[in-house]
């Protein structure tokens, strides 16, 4: 019995996975022996700060073993019994069908021949696909990799993704500080080294640093927050539910009602301007359109004061409270714990979040971000001091075709011979009732136009098509996206003639699917990656504290039936004749050899030493700084690595991406593209939610639901496969036997409604009702209830129908399909009215 | 002589499970010779962590008390067991051994901590070995104690005046998780929760928070004060449970508070609204 110890990458950090006997039997972090390049240190008010010499894992990552042997792994390929290609198809009996175990053969035979199929008869427009974001960590294989280039190879409708974890952020701040090419994020530089230095207070509004900002980089972030204790800078937590963060690092909590965030913002900027405690230099050197915004926040233009007593009827706060948070916010160096892609969330995700996503550019602003101490610091986990003169991709680094960034020809972005899109949140719609229209391109990243551009799908004229086929990779989106019993009605539609799912795992789409084909984890062929890169629009958005590159080792054979994912392409491609300009010939390790030597390792190490050791510690950087914004303050020319930014090089350099070059307060480009638009104005402000307290919906679902990121799952991606993760107490709760989704309710609301702890309940409201087991807490504000996204299960208690009660915990059948606003097409999951009742069966 | 130990910093633990988890991924269907069967791979909690929620809204806290075998010097498992099936190893790490204490169930409620798991496959108790296993291949610390990313656990030979372990514990004293079992434990804990009383203190006239404000607090030990913040909070962190405490504010111009108050739980006061004299 010999045992090999390797190395991969998880969506959670890198692991030495031991293997026995072709079988894996432990995953551990990386500890950094004498050999590997040493860590940082940071001086800051006389103490010295260094990370520890290891890697930390997030807790879903600790138990990948238990997700590789998963016993809801998809093993073999699958037809469903009422499909017959060459017959009937009953589209309305998915969701509902058994399952017949099928040959490979047989498998990529039917899809490549539908695929034939439904070229010819509508057009190649008539394939749309998709992949969830997080199936499997690698470079080459993440989402980007097999599924991207086959798809702009072979042409496709491309489904166009929303930024569904920061959507405000993207639709509005853009139009306040630029940053299209980072989707409405800041640039990630310095913050750590400013924030031990010169910081005082930092204000986490609406995020949780305990769960959704360690991203993929483990918790290296979380020992940044007991520096920051030790040097006695503040924690103040702005957010509904006393999240995982503020539990153990609150100094103080502040829970205003869902929604109403906008208000609570337009109230410090009313204090700071009575007080005219903010940055007026900066105001009148950086910013323009201060006066109009003055005007709007005193009451000139609507007689409207927006003073902290009007606030408080809105966010249902102490007045005070909003008085104390002002006046100190205004005397204390503060970051703002927002704004960098570890700052994404809730508020961001509710109706009209464009505007609190821009009022908090705003405020920064009238704080003089830049300077020392004050900045925007997503989650307080972006912008550790990394090396990043050195050179390894993230995963979007090309696009939707990552190979094609070492292969002889790339098919991304010049490749797809289809023009027609479709969007993501409008893909039931698509299929159901066609044709359906929107603005806005999903990732707007290339320029701000893109936020305007109109779409119809199916296109008008000779090219476009109705959609026939979906090819779904991965399967999560009725546990992800909003008001999803239209998935179940879209995939029974008889417009959609054939549906494919590949997946690891059973997910909540995953019997909706003609055939099924089942994939391998990324511990069953062999990758290289850097942790925690995204490259591309997210390049260098990282909260590790050691940048690591992985050979990600094949650990074990692929179990069951099942196949790599490229493979899986690869086989497509060769029946649909294209396999030579899919693979270029290239095994898994030729593939690896290029990215290796596309990058900067060959400086240090051959790649038989990479490969040998398993991974790479990039030496640390040399010298101080650089810092997010403060060239900006400076007026110098941007001196961030921050690299899609246009401006670097041309006499722009030291101006923001906004048409102005400033933070502007009155939006030009909202001015020009849409000036009429009274749910994102050019100037921002408080609009109360389609869907809140003011709502004449709230007389019969008075409870607010908000649905965060979970805590012990990226997404769907752990839940429902590791029984380990469904032990920790509040991911999923035994009760008779049934692991269920707590939902988080606070003591006055459930007496209410003779609610006891425990208590089944059913959530529901007109679009759905889903059971989950009531977990009474002091923690969620009276009002509202509290339920993670992410479930991985969808277990309807009528297989099949639509609006079936849920079992399994999928919150989002119940949120709204309808958008930020009528232009900012993101979606709106944390604007969503329930109520509760106990559940008897 | 080597004698392991270990530090649980409840005050740096972000209740993330990660030793919860490794435990598991260690143990949970491996067979460690001589140390231990498999244990099953659901349902043991060698290493758990509970979860305590504190205070009530708008003032909450979370604690986080990870809780594993105590490898008591005083160990009662040792005595329940018959035929040497539990025994003490050198360095002080108490191993129930896997084929002595087959049937021996007697050995899982001799544990006043309750952290013995029964096997039922294997018929045999189970617990924390401190990853002897790995220890003696040389491995300096425990899985829980490797995946712990704040440093909560902190593990070492507590005989060894270099080691971590032994300079922290030089420096201040630590608790243990059940004092009143007495059992020599060499799992100590530090920031065990308590109680707190807590309060926002509002100038009635003004509606506003009351800034730099003396409170007092009477009771316990004696006489200790906290100052109010910006946004007129203060608080009493580490009281007693279940004793009588006084908090008194005394605030010129102001009529004073004297609030009688029983820790039985955590207590927030919520807003207190100071009127002006007269």
């Amino acid at each position: 019995m010999s045992e090999k110890v390797l190395t991969q990458c998880t969506v959670g950090g890198p692991v030495k996975v031991h293997v026995e006997n072709g079988r894996i039997t432990r995953m551990r972090p990386i500890v950094f022996d004498n050999n590997d390049a040493p860590s940082w240190t940071i001086n800051a008010r006389g103490k010295e700060f260094t990370p520890p010499r290891k890697t930390t894992l997030n807790s879903y990552a600790v138990p990948e073993r238990t997700r590789v042997y998963s016993e809801n792994r998809i093993k073999y390929p699958y037809k469903r019994a009422g499909f017959d290609p060459n017959g009937q198809r009953n589209p309305q009996n998915r969701g509902k069908d058994e399952y017949i175990r099928i040959s490979w053969e047989e498998a990529i035979d039917i899809v490549a021949s539908e695929i034939k199929r439904i070229r010819e008869e509508y057009g190649k427009a008539a394939i749309t696909g998709m992949t969830s974001s997080h199936h499997n960590w690698g470079f080459l294989h993440y989402k980007m990799g097999p599924f991207g280039r086959f798809f702009n190879l072979l042409g496709y409708t491309m489904l166009c993704d929303n930024p569904d974890s920061w959507e405000g952020w993207q639709w509005g701040s853009v139009h306040s500080w630029g940053f299209h090419w980072r989707l409405g994020h800041n640039e990630p530089f310095g913050q750590l080294e400013d924030g031990l230095k010169n910081t005082e207070q930092i204000i986490y509004w609406s995020v949780d640093p305990n769960s959704t900002s360690f991203m993929y980089g483990g918790q290296d972030a979380a020992i940044w927050k007991y520096w920051l204790k030790e040097l006695g800078v503040r924690s103040v937590f702005i957010d509904p539910y006393c999240n995982a963060g503020a539990g153990i690092w609150a100094d103080k909590w502040i829970a205003p009602r869902p929604g109403t965030d906008a208000a609570l913002a337009e109230a410090i900027a009313y204090v700071w301007i009575k007080k005219g405690t903010y940055d007026k230099w900066f105001i009148e050197n950086r910013t323009e359109g201060f006066d109009e915004f003055e005007a709007q926040i005193m009451g000139e233009k609507d007689g409207k004061a927006r003073t902290p007593e009007w606030a408080a009827e809105e966010c249902d706060l102490p007045v005070a409270t909003i008085y104390a948070l002002a006046r100190q916010w205004a005397a204390k160096k503060t970051m703002l714990a927002v704004g960098t892609i570890h700052g994404a969330t809730g508020a961001a995700r509710a109706a009209y979040g464009t505007e609190w996503a821009r009022l908090c550019v705003l405020l920064m602003a009238m704080q003089g971000m830049g300077k020392p101490g004050v900045n925007c610091w997503g989650g307080a986990a972006s912008g550790p001091p990394l090396n990043f003169d050195f050179n390894f991709p993230g995963y979007s680094a090309n696009g939707w075709d990552t190979f094609g960034l070492v292969a002889e020809k790339s098919y991304f972005p010049d490749g797809n011979p289809v023009q027609q899109k479709a969007y993501r949140l409008l893909l039931p719609e698509t299929i159901l009732n066609p044709p359906v229209s929107w603005t806005g391109e999903g990732f707007c990243g290339e320029n701000i136009q893109q936020q305007f551009n109109k779409f119809t799908c199916p296109e008008p004229g000779p090219e476009g098509a109705p959609i026939k086929m979906i090819y779904r990779h991965g399967g999560s989106y009725i546990s992800t996206m909003c008001d999803t019993n239209k998935w179940v009605e879209m995939y029974q539609s008889p417009n959609l003639e054939f549906v494919v799912m590949q997946d690891c795992h059973w997910q909540s789409e995953t019997n909706f699917g003609d055939i099924l084909l089942p994939a391998s984890t990324n511990f069953e062929h062999s990758d290289i990656s850097e942790w925690n890169s995204a490259g591309g629009y997210g390049h260098y958005e990282m909260s590790q504290n050691h940048r690591i590159i992985i050979y990600q080792h094949k650990c074990i054979e692929p179990l069951w039936e099942s196949r790599p994912d490229y493979e899986i392409y690869t086989m497509l491609a060769e029946k649909l004749g294209i396999k030579d300009e899919y693979t270029e010939g290239n095994s898994y390790e030729d593939w690896d050899r290029k990215v290796f030597e596309y990058s900067d390792l060959p400086k240090y190490l051959t790649f038989e030493e990479f490969k040998e050791k398993g991974y790479f510690v990039v030496p640390p950087k040399s010298k101080e700084g650089p810092y997010a914004f403060r060239w900006f303050y400076e007026g110098r020319a941007c001196d961030t690595p921050d690299r899609l930014n246009p401006n670097l090089g041309t006499d722009k350099a030291h101006l923001l991406g906004t048409p102005s070059g400033k933070v502007e307060f009155v939006s030009r480009s909202l001015k020009e593209f849409a000036p009429n638009d009274e749910e994102r104005p050019p100037l921002p402000g408080y609009i109360p939610s389609w869907e809140g307290h003011r709502s004449e919906l709230a007389g019969r679902y008075p409870l607010q639901l908000v649905s965060p990121h979970p805590k012990h799952s990226y997404h769907t991606h752990n839940d429902n496969k590791s029984f380990w993760i469904e032990r920790i107490p509040q991911h999923r709760i035994c009760k008779d036997g049934y692991y269920w989704w707590p939902i988080r309710v606070n003591p006055s609301d459930a007496a209410k409604r003779d609610i006891k702890h425990m208590d089944i309940v059913k959530v529901y409201n007109d679009r759905a009702g889903v059971l989950a087991i009531a977990y009474i807490t002091e923690r969620i504000r009276p009002g509202t209830v509290h339920s993670y996204e992410g479930s991985a299960k969808y277990d309807p208690l009528e297989p099949g129908k639509s609006g079936s009660i849920d079992r399994g915990g999928c919150m989002n059948l119940l949120t709204p399909g309808r958008m930020l606003s009528k232009n900012a097409p993101g979606m709106a999951s944390n604007s969503c009215l329930v109520d509760i009742c106990k559940w008897e069966k | 002589m080597t004698r392991y130990g270990m530090i649980i910093n409840c005050e740096v633990c972000i209740g993330c499970y990660n030793c919860f988890l490794s435990c598991q991924d260690e143990f949970c269907g491996n067979e460690y010779q001589g140390y231990s069967a498999a244990a099953p791979l659901e349902g043991h909690n060698w290493m758990r962590v509970i979860d305590k929620e504190r205070g009530e809204f708008p003032k909450v806290k979370m604690a986080y008390i990870p809780k594993t075998c105590m490898h008591c010097e005083n160990a009662p498992c040792i005595e329940a067991a018959r035929n040497n099936a539990v025994y003490r190893r050198q360095d002080g790490i108490v191993i129930i051994d896997p084929q002595k204490a087959k049937g021996q169930k007697q050995i899982v409620s001799a544990c006043p901590y309750r952290v013995i798991e029964w096997n039922e496959q294997e018929q045999v108790p189970q617990k924390c070995i401190m990853c002897a296993h790995l220890l003696d291949k040389g491995l300096k610390e425990p899985r829980c104690v490797e995946a712990c990313p704040t440093n909560a656990l902190i593990f070492g030979d507590m005989d060894d005046p270099d080691s971590d372990i032994s300079k922290i514990l030089k420096r201040k004293s630590f608790e243990k998780l059940s004092p009143e079992f007495e059992l020599k434990e060499k799992v100590l804990y530090n920031g065990l929760p308590k109680r707190f009383i807590s309060g926002t203190v509002v100038y009635q006239d003004k509606n506003e928070c009351a800034e730099n404000l003396q409170v007092e607090l009477v009771g316990g030990t004696g006489k200790t004060t906290s100052i109010t913040n910006e946004f007129g909070d203060f608080e009493f962190e580490g009281l007693e449970a279940d004793k009588t405490y006084r908090v008194i504010i005394d605030q010129s111009g102001y009529n004073g508070e004297d609030l009688e108050i029983q820790t039985l739980r955590d207590v927030h006061l919520g807003e207190i609204y100071l009127n002006p004299e007269g």
